[in-house]
């Protein structure tokens, strides 16, 4: 086994813990890897090291030494990579199933594979390129490194003496005119008011009308006033509300009741 | 120097972006492409051959005075300026991906680097280097994204046709003939 001298890696710290511990305790799995950029980078760096034919690769040892180095990255638990595993393992079965007899209908089902890591690859090479024009780019400082679309419209600093920002504070001033000031006069509900009323006109009447208490054409405020005020006699027990239907007027009565105590 | 070579100088001082040859020539409505031109060459060559620190230079869709690398390391340590943060392995390959195959959706990005790059399509469009150029007419009408021009400059690429042609890749021919036979391969594993 050289799986141990040709990862040249050492285990990473974790970088982002997961909420899942893992099975040996010590750290979650790692996210984002400084070495592989994920499991086809790992696959690839695999097939380099153990110098195997990309297109005639032995699944069965890549599998295995893929599943070594996983473990020995702490990425266990790391769905992409987990994934790449579970894959192999059945490319690898695919390969053990007989092969059916005519040579015709037969593909390599490693095919898939092989076309996904040449893509990955080459753009590796790309990631190359960019890697190389960017840090050339990066060493050279222009009037400013802000990106073009993100550059706000810079505006010329105002040019402007004392004399004329004071003239102008003048005219604004001079131009506007005095605040209307209005006086809110407050009406506060007067609920103990129309309690004196209602007493007044149910001791008149035997039985009365909101209307009685209330004039028609009140202002809200009174009309405020005086259901509270009878809410509120109805709660002492000095009076009695009653609505024989629905929609009908409210009867107001003495409460005999309460009157006598 | 002549007067017209002054004039763009000064408008490249002062600009804090590249500005494009078309747009230099409206600085002055007389002077032809053709004296634009070499009073590009001819600023640039002033720059070169006099031992300035700075470089005229054609990049990032357009020209921009730039100051020489050598210099850099110095204008860092002393705090001047700062270079802008390097971008991670991961980084660059969704970005690599996105300038070859743009417009791209999220998940054709995915299935190339088989990992999620929904927070990676994030921060590079936060920083500006892609943007949303449209929506697929596939199922569920996802987003496709495409470079920028703050992609070209933080690169230094006058238009995306500088990056190496596909076919120019050593792998590419063998890509080639892999396609059309993983076409094969994954037309029939379909079914």
């Amino acid at each position: 086994m050289d799986h141990v001298k040709t990862a040249t890696v050492a285990p990473v710290a974790p970088g982002r813990a997961s909420g899942a511990a893992t099975g040996d305790g010590e750290s979650g799995f790692v996210v984002d890897l400084p070495h592989y950029s994920g499991p086809l980078d790992l696959l690839l760096a695999l097939i380099r090291d153990e110098k195997v034919d990309i297109y005639d690769i032995p699944v069965a040892r890549i599998c295995q030494q893929f599943i070594e180095r996983m473990h020995h990255l702490k990425l266990d638990e790391a769905a992409d990579y987990l994934e790449m595993a579970a894959r192999l393992l059945r490319i690898k079965a695919q390969m053990l199933l007989p092969r059916p007899d005519s040579e015709v209908a037969w593909e390599d089902p490693r095919g898939e594979l092989v076309r996904r890591l040449l893509e990955y690859q080459q753009m590796r090479e790309v990631v190359d390129v960019l890697e190389r024009l960017g840090e050339d780019r990066r060493n050279r400082f222009g009037r400013t490194y802000v990106a073009a679309s993100l550059t706000p419209v810079v505006q010329a600093p105002l040019s402007l003496s004392l004399g004329e920002l004071l003239s102008a504070v003048d005219r604004v001033l001079r131009a506007a005119e005095r605040p209307e000031i209005h006086d809110v006069i407050s009406r506060p509900i007067d609920v103990d008011g129309f309690i004196e009323v209602v007493r007044a006109v149910i001791a008149l009447r035997a039985v009365a009308r909101f209307r009685d208490v209330v004039p028609p054409g009140a202002e809200p405020w009174e009309v405020l006033s005086g259901l509270l005020a009878l809410l509120e006699l109805a709660r002492r027990g000095e009076l009695r509300l009653d609505q024989p239907r629905p929609f009908a007027s409210v009867e107001i009565r003495r409460e005999l009741a309460g009157e006598a105590a | 120097m002549n007067s017209l070579a002054k004039l763009l100088e000064a408008a490249l001082f002062a600009s804090p972006r590249p500005i494009p040859t078309d747009e230099l020539a409206s600085l002055d409505a007389e002077a032809s492409p053709a004296a634009i031109q070499s009073a590009l060459d001819e600023l640039r060559e002033h720059y070169d051959v006099d031992g300035h620190a700075v470089e005229l230079v054609d990049a990032g869709g357009g020209w921009q005075i730039l100051t020489r690398p050598e210099y850099t390391e110095a204008i860092e340590r002393a705090q001047v300026a700062h270079r802008p943060r390097r971008l991670s392995p991961a980084a660059l390959e969704t970005l690599a991906i996105v300038a070859y195959r743009q417009p791209i959706g999220r998940a054709e990005i995915e299935e190339i680097r088989g990992v999620d790059v929904g927070s990676m399509l994030k921060s590079l469009h936060e920083r500006g280097l892609i943007d949303v150029v449209g929506r697929s007419e596939a199922l569920g009408r996802p987003l496709l994204y495409g470079t920028t021009g703050a992609f070209l400059e933080q690169f230094a690429l006058r238009h995306l046709e500088e990056l190496p042609r596909t076919d120019e890749l050593a792998v590419a021919l063998r890509v080639r003939e892999q396609e059309t036979l993983a076409e094969v391969v994954g037309s029939s594993g379909a079914a």
